[in-house]
C-alpha cells in the first residue's frame, strides 16, 4: 500500500520540475518591485519549492539583492555578481546597481520563505531541521513543496522525516483520500509525535476513526520494539564497559587468583596515559589525528611495566594470603592515585574523541547512538577475543595456564614460574590500561576515574565464575542490560543497589559463579 | 555396646568424570572394627567425606542408625557421633594442645553455650587423662603450631578421643610413627573398639593384622573383597591389585 | 600425671604491660576534659582541639575493637565495618534531628529542615519513635545488628570466606553510600544531618556537654574493650581463633561455624555502630560520605597496624594512625594519603603483626 503511494508520489514528483521552473521565473521579478509586489513573490517562491530560489531569497534577506535598471536581478557574493534568474555570472557597472530594501512585512514573508525552502537547501542538516520544523507547523498548505522536496531527496534519514511531515499536512488537509494516504503513512512511522497527531485528529474525523486507531497501534507496536531494543542497546553499552574493566581482573584474580585492588587505578592510570599521548601528538601534523590509536600500546605497556613491577617487588611476597594481597595492593592504589593527583592535578582532564568517535548515529529501529559507544562496544569485543586468543593459542598463554593449574609440575617442567606470574599480572594490569583509554572517551579523567570500578569488575568476574572468561564476557554484558532494564523504573542510583544485592544473592545460590570451574583446583 | 550401625549402599562419587567412588557398599556394625585398604587412589579418604558430609556422593545411600547422612551437614554429622582423625593432621595452631582437647571435649556446642561454659572437674580429668594417653601431657600449654608432625598426629587422635564419638574414622593414624608408637596406636585402638565402631584406613598391613578384625579392600573405587586379614591377603584378586602392577 | 601440669601459666610480662599501658591511656584520657578547664597559660592546659579530636579518636578506637573482633578472631575481613559505624550514626542523627523541634530554619513542629525543603507533609514511618532516647539506643545497636545478621546469615551459610566476604561487604557499604545519596530515602539526601541543638536535655555547644559525651565514649570503650576480653577469654572465643585458622576442621568437631561467625558478625556490628552513635553528636554532622569504602578500609588498616587478633592492638592501632593522620594531614595534607598507602603496604608486608607483636617480639 505504502510503496504504491510512493510510486505514485514519484510520478507526480517527475512532472513537478517544469511547472515549478515557470513558478520560479513568474515570480521573480516580483522580487524587484514594492513592498505588497516583493512580499507576495517571496510567498511564491516559498511555495514552488524550487532550489534555485533559495540563494536568491537569502540575498534578498542579507540585503545582497541588487538591481539594475532594466530590471534583472543579480546576486552580490563579495565583489562578484551572478544572475538571479540563469545563475550566470555577471558583471554590471557600478554606478547601475542599485540595492533592494525591504521592510518588517517581507521580512516575515522572507523567514517562512527561507523555512520551508531549507527542505531542498544543499546541507543536509538543514533539511532534516526544516523537514521537522514543517511537520511541527502542521499545515495543508505544504505539501506541494514537501512532494518536491521528496522526489529529490536522497539521504535516507531525512526521505522518512520528509515523508512524514507530508503525511501530517495530508492528514490535515480536506482532500479524503490525501487524509487516508496521511494516516496510513503515519502509521508506518516509529513517532510519538506521530502518535499523538493522530490521536487528535481522532475527534475531527469520526469516519476514519477505524484506519486512526490501527495506525496508532501500528507506531505502539514499533515503539514497544525501539524501547526494547534501545534498552538492549545501553544495556550493552554498559555491559561493554564492565567487560572492559572487569577482563584485566579476570586474568589477575580469575586465573592467578591474586586480588588487585589496585586495578581501577591501573585502568586511571590507562586513561592518563592517553592525554599524555594526546597532549605528545598535538600539533603533530600525521600523528595527532592518530593519537587514541597509538594510546592504546602505549596504555598497555605502560600499565604492564608497573604491574610487573608490583608484582616482583610486593604481591610475589604474598601468595597464599589473599587478604594481605588484598590490603596491600589496596594501599598500592591509593598511592597511585595520589601520585596521579599531586602531577597532574585533581581536576579532570580533557580528552579529544578524534572525529570517526564522535557524533550520533541511527541503528536500525531509529535508536540513536553516540559513536563513541558503539566504538568502545565493538572495541570490547575485540579485546576479549584477542585475550581469548592469548591464552589459547600463545606459548606465554600456554605457561600461564600450566603454572596456574599446577605449579609445582609446571615448574618440574622447566618452566620458570616466577617470570609466568610477572608476566600474566602485567598482562592483566596491561588490559586494565587499555580499558583506561577507551573509558577515557566516556568517563571523566580524574585520579579517582578507576575508584567506582573495582568493585563492578569484582561482581563481573565472581557472577561470571572465576577463572571462566566467557563467564565474565557473558556476567558483564547480562549485569549492563539488566542494569539499564531497571533503570526507567527504579532510577539510576537504586538500579545499581539492585544489581549489586542481587549479584550478592546470586552468589550465595551459586558461590562459584555462572560458569564455574571444575575440578579441585577451584575448591581451594 | 551402644551406636548405630553404618550402612553405605550403591555409593558413587563422580569429580568432573572422574570416578572416586563406583557402587561401593560397606556395612559396620555397633562396636564394630573395621580395618580399610587398598592402594593410594582406591577412594579410601573419599568415602570417609562421604559418610562426614564433606562430599556429597553423585548417588546412593548413606545411613547411620536409621539417619540419612546425605542431608546433614558436617557439624549435625560430628554431633550425631562421628568423629574423624584426618590423613593429613590439621590442628588449630594458634591454641595450646590443652586448648585444642578442650575444643573437643563432649559438650554443648552452640555460641551461647561456649560463652558460658566453665571446665568442670570431670571434663579437666577428662583432658588430663587423655592428654597422657596421647603422651602430651608435659606439652599441654604449648601452643599446637610448634608440635612436630608426630605430636600432631597424637594430637588429633586425641581430638577425636575427646569427642567420644560413637563411630570413629581414623585415616592413616600411624603414617609417621615409630615402632613403639605404631603399636601403642594399636592397643589403644583395640581398646576402645568394642564401646565404639572404629573405621581405620592403614596401609601398614603388619598393623592391621595387629588390629586383628574384619578388613574391607577398595579399589578404583568399589570393594574388591572383604575378610580376615589372611583372607584377603590370599585372595588373588588382591594380589593382583597390589602386585600385579 | 599429675594434675597440677595442667594448671594454665601465668600471663606473659609483655602482655600485662600492654594492658597496664593500656589503663594508663584510659587514665590519662580521662584527665583531658579536666585539664581542658584549666587556664589557657596553665602548662597542663588542653586545648579544645585536642579534646575534641581524642573525643573522636575514642570512637574510632570502638570501630576497631569492633572490627579486630570480627577480623582478628573470627578471621572475617569486612571491608564495610564503616557502613555499621553509619548507620549507628544515622540513627542516633534522627534522635538529634527530632529533638530539633521548631528551632529549624523552616520552624516545622516535627519535620527537619530538609523534609520542609522537600516538601514532605509528614513524618516517614521509618521516622517514628525516634524522638525517644531509649527507642533511638534501641535501634542504634538493632539497625546494624540485623543488617550484619541478615548479610552474614547469607554469606556464612554459602560458605562465602576470604575475599569473597570482603569484596561483598565492601559492595554493602558502596550500596548503601548510594542509596543514602538519593534524597528521596528520607534521610536528607548528600547534606544529612546537621545542626543539632540537644542531647538528653544538654545544648550541645557547650563544654559541658562535649566533656560528658567525651566521658560516655571512654566508658563505652572501656565496656566494649572488657566485653571482648571476656568473651575472647572464654571458649568461645577459641572457638572463633579456630574458626579463623581451620574452619572446615572446627566442623568436624562438631560446631555449627555459622552460628558462631554469625554471633561474632552481630556483636560487632553492634559495637560499631554504638561508636557511630556517640561519634555523630561529637562531630556534629553525618552524611552519606560515612558509608564510603575508604572509610572502612581505613578502619581495617588502624587494626592491621595495631595488631590484629590482640584487643589492644586495635585501640593502639586506631589512636596512633588517626594521631599521625591529624599531625600529617595539618602538616603535609599531600603527603597523608602516600603514608597511609605505605602503611597497608609495610604493615602486610614487613609487620604483619602489627605494632604489639614488635613489642612482644622485644619482649621476649
Ligand atoms: N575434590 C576432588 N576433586 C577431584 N578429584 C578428587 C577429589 N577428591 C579426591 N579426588 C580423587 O579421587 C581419588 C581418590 O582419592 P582418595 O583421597 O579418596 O584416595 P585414598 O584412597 O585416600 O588414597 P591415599 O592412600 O593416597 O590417601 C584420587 O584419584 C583423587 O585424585
Ligand atoms: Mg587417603
Amino acid at each position: 500500500m505504502t510503496r504504491i503511494i510512493a510510486l505514485l508520489l514519484l510520478m507526480a514528483a517527475a512532472a513537478l520540475p517544469a511547472r515549478a521552473q515557470d513558478a520560479f521565473l513568474d515570480a521573480l521579478p516580483g522580487l524587484g518591485g514594492n513592498f505588497t509586489a516583493q512580499a507576495e513573490a517571496v510567498d511564491r517562491l516559498g511555495a514552488a519549492g524550487d532550489p534555485r530560489a533559495l540563494p536568491v531569497l537569502r540575498a534578498l534577506s542579507d540585503g545582497r539583492l541588487v538591481k539594475l535598471s532594466d530590471g534583472t536581478l543579480l546576486v552580490r557574493d563579495g565583489a562578484a555578481f551572478t544572475n538571479a534568474a540563469t545563475g550566470a555570472a555577471a558583471t554590471p557597472a557600478e554606478a547601475d546597481t542599485q540595492r533592494i530594501s525591504i521592510n518588517n512585512r517581507v521580512r516575515v514573508a522572507l523567514r517562512g520563505a527561507l523555512g520551508r525552502l531549507q527542505i531542498i537547501s544543499p546541507d543536509a542538516g538543514e533539511r532534516l531541521a526544516a523537514a521537522e520544523g514543517i511537520f511541527r507547523s502542521r499545515s495543508a498548505d505544504n505539501v506541494g513543496l514537501l512532494e518536491t522536496a521528496l522526489a529529490r531527496e536522497t539521504v535516507p534519514r531525512i526521505r522518512d522525516q520528509i515523508a512524514l511531515a507530508l503525511a501530517v499536512s495530508r492528514l490535515v488537509s480536506a482532500d479524503p483520500a490525501a487524509k487516508m494516504a496521511g494516516i496510513t503513512a503515519l502509521g508506518g512511522s516509529a513517532s510519538p509525535e506521530a502518535r499523538s497527531l493522530l490521536l487528535e485528529s481522532r475527534a475531527a474525523n469520526p469516519d476514519l476513526a477505524g484506519q486512526i486507531d490501527a495506525a496508532i497501534a501500528d507506531i505502539d507496536r514499533r515503539l514497544a520494539i525501539r524501547r526494547v531494543a534501545e534498552t538492549a542497546f545501553q544495556g550493552l553499552s554498559l555491559g561493554s564497559v564492565l567487560l572492559l574493566a572487569a577482563l584485566g581482573l579476570a586474568v589477575t584474580f580469575g586465573v592467578m587468583g591474586v586480588i588487585n585492588m589496585a586495578h581501577g587505578e591501573f585502568v586511571m592510570l590507562g586513561a592518563y596515559t592517553t592525554v599524555i599521548v594526546q597532549d605528545l601528538l598535538r600539533g603533530h601534523p600525521t600523528l595527532a589525528p592518530w593519537s587514541l590509536p597509538l594510546a592504546i600500546p602505549a596504555a598497555f605497556l605502560v600499565t604492564a611495566a608497573i604491574g610487573a613491577a608490583m608484582e616482583r617487588g610486593l604481591v610475589r611476597h604474598l601468595y597464599g594470603r589473599p587478604l594481605e594481597t588484598l590490603l596491600m595492593t589496596f594501599g598500592v592504589g591509593m598511592m597511585i592515585q595520589q601520585a596521579v593527583r599531586l602531577v597532574f592535578g585533581a581536576q579532570n582532564r580533557e580528552v579529544i574523541s578524534p572525529p570517526w568517535m564522535q557524533g550520533t548515529m541511527l541503528l536500525p529501529f531509529d535508536i540513536p547512538v553516540t559513536a563513541n559507544r558503539l566504538w568502545i562496544l565493538c572495541f570490547s569485543l575485540v579485546v576479549f577475543l584477542l585475550i581469548v586468543a592469548a591464552i589459547r593459542f600463545t606459548r606465554f598463554g600456554l605457561e600461564m595456564r600450566a603454572v596456574t593449574q599446577r605449579r609445582p609440575i609446571a615448574a618440574a617442567m622447566g618452566i620458570r614460574t616466577g617470570r609466568v606470574d610477572a608476566l600474566t599480572f602485567a598482562f592483566g594490569s596491561g588490559i586494565a590500561g587499555i580499558a583506561g583509554v577507551a573509558l577515557s572517551q566516556i568517563d571523566n579523567v580524574s585520579p579517582n576515574l578507576g575508584t567506582g570500578y573495582i568493585i563492578d569488575s569484582f561482581l563481573v568476574v565472581v557472577f561470571g565464575g572465576v577463572g571462566s572468561l566467557a563467564g565474565t564476557l557473558i556476567a558483564a554484558f547480562g549485569l549492563g542490560v539488566i542494569n539499564k532494564m531497571l533503570e526507567p523504573w527504579a532510577g539510576a542510583v537504586l538500579a545499581k543497589v539492585f544489581v549489586l544485592v542481587a549479584v550478592m544473592v546470586f552468589i550465595q545460590r551459586r558461590p562459584r559463579g555462572l560458569f564455574p570451574q571444575k575440578g579441585r583446583a577451584a575448591e581451594a | 555396646m551402644r551406636g548405630r550401625r553404618l550402612y553405605l549402599d550403591g555409593v558413587s562419587v563422580v569429580f568432573d568424570g572422574f570416578r572416586a567412588l563406583n557402587n561401593l557398599a560397606l556395612v559396620v556394625e555397633p562396636g564394630e572394627m573395621r580395618a580399610v585398604i587398598g592402594p593410594n587412589g582406591a577412594g579410601k579418604t573419599t568415602m570417609m567425606d562421604v559418610i562426614t558430609g564433606k562430599t556429597r556422593p553423585t548417588s546412593g545411600v548413606v545411613t547411620f542408625g536409621d539417619l540419612d547422612l546425605t542431608r546433614m551437614d558436617e557439624a549435625s554429622i560430628a554431633n550425631l557421633g562421628i568423629g574423624r582423625k584426618f590423613q593429613k593432621p590439621t590442628v588449630f595452631d594458634a591454641l595450646t594442645v590443652f586448648e585444642n582437647l578442650e575444643l573437643a571435649l563432649k559438650a554443648p556446642r552452640g555460641p551461647v553455650a561456649c560463652l558460658r561454659w566453665h571446665l568442670a572437674g570431670a571434663g579437666r580429668t577428662r583432658i588430663e587423662e587423655v592428654a597422657a594417653e596421647i603422651g602430651l601431657t608435659e606439652r599441654a600449654h604449648d601452643r599446637a603450631g610448634i608440635l612436630s608432625h608426630g605430636q600432631k598426629q597424637w594430637l588429633e587422635i586425641g581430638m577425636m578421643l575427646m569427642q567420644d564419638p560413637d563411630l570413629m574414622l581414623v585415616d592413616e593414624p600411624v603414617a609417621g610413627m615409630t615402632d613403639a608408637e605404631t603399636e601403642h596406636t594399636a592397643r589403644l585402638l583395640a581398646r576402645i573398639a568394642g564401646r565404639h565402631s572404629v573405621v581405620v584406613v592403614e596401609h601398614d598391613l603388619e598393623f592391621v593384622r595387629a588390629l586383628g578384625c574384619k578388613v574391607t579392600v577398595l579399589h578404583e573405587g568399589t570393594l574388591l573383597s572383604e575378610g580376615s586379614i589372611d583372607h584377603v591377603q590370599n585372595d588373588p584378586r588382591v594380589v593382583e591389585v597390589y602386585l600385579g602392577r | 600425671m599429675s594434675a597440677t601440669t595442667l594448671h594454665a601459666p601465668p600471663l606473659s610480662r609483655t602482655r600485662l604491660g600492654l594492658r597496664a599501658l593500656m589503663g594508663a591511656a584510659v587514665v590519662i584520657l580521662a584527665a583531658f576534659p579536666l585539664l581542658n578547664m584549666l587556664p589557657q597559660d596553665n602548662v597542663l592546659h588542653v586545648s579544645d582541639f585536642l579534646v575534641s579530636v581524642s573525643g573522636k579518636w575514642i570512637c574510632y578506637a570502638i570501630l576497631a575493637l569492633s572490627l579486630d573482633l570480627a577480623w582478628g578472631y573470627a578471621g572475617i575481613l569486612s571491608l564495610g565495618h564503616g557502613a555499621f559505624f553509619a548507620l549507628g550514626g544515622y540513627a542516633m542523627g534522627m534522635h538529634l534531628m527530632r529533638l530539633i523541634g521548631p528551632r529549624g530554619v523552616y520552624g516545622h513542629p516535627t519535620l527537619p529542615d530538609f523534609m520542609v525543603f522537600l516538601g514532605y507533609q509528614e513524618l516517614p514511618w521509618y521516622w517514628l519513635g525516634f524522638q525517644s532516647f531509649p527507642f533511638a539506643m534501641l535501634m542504634v545497636l538493632l539497625v546494624p545488628g540485623v543488617l550484619a545478621l541478615v548479610l552474614g546469615w547469607l554469606c556464612f551459610r554459602s560458605r562465602i570466606t576470604g575475599v569473597y566476604l570482603s569484596i561483598i561487604t565492601q559492595a554493602m557499604t558502596y550500596a548503601l553510600m548510594l542509596a543514602f545519596f538519593r534524597n528521596d530515602m528520607g534521610f536528607g539526601g548528600n547534606n544529612g544531618f546537621t545542626d543539632f541543638k540537644e542531647l538528653l536535655g544538654m545544648p550541645l555547644n557547650t563544654g559541658a556537654a562535649r566533656a560528658t559525651l567525651f566521658y560516655a565514649s571512654l566508658l563505652t570503650l572501656v565496656g566494649c574493650y572488657l566485653f571482648c576480653l571476656w568473651m575472647t577469654g572464654t571458649k568461645y572465643g577459641r572457638v572463633l581463633t579456630a574458626i579463623r585458622d581451620a574452619e572446615n576442621r572446627v566442623r568436624f568437631l562438631g560446631y555449627d561455624t555459622t552460628s558462631h561467625k554469625l554471633f561474632a558478625f552481630v556483636a560487632s556490628a553492634m559495637m560499631a555502630g554504638l561508636a557511630g552513635a556517640l561519634y555523630v553528636p561529637q562531630v556534629g554532622i553525618i552524611n552519606p560520605g560515612e558509608f564510603s569504602p575508604g572509610n572502612s578500609i581505613e578502619a581495617v588498616i588502624w587494626v592491621a597496624v595495631g595488631g590484629r587478633g590482640t584487643l589492644v592492638g586495635a585501640v593502639l592501632g586506631a589512636f596512633s594512625v588517626n594521631g599521625l593522620k591529624t599531625w600529617l594531614t595539618s602538616a603535609a595534607p599531600d603527603l597523608w594519603l602516600f603514608v597511609l598507602g605505605a602503611l597497608f603496604v609495610a604493615v602486610t608486608l614487613f609487620l604483619p603483626k602489627g605494632l604489639v607483636g614488635l613489642i612482644q617480639g622485644r619482649g621476649k
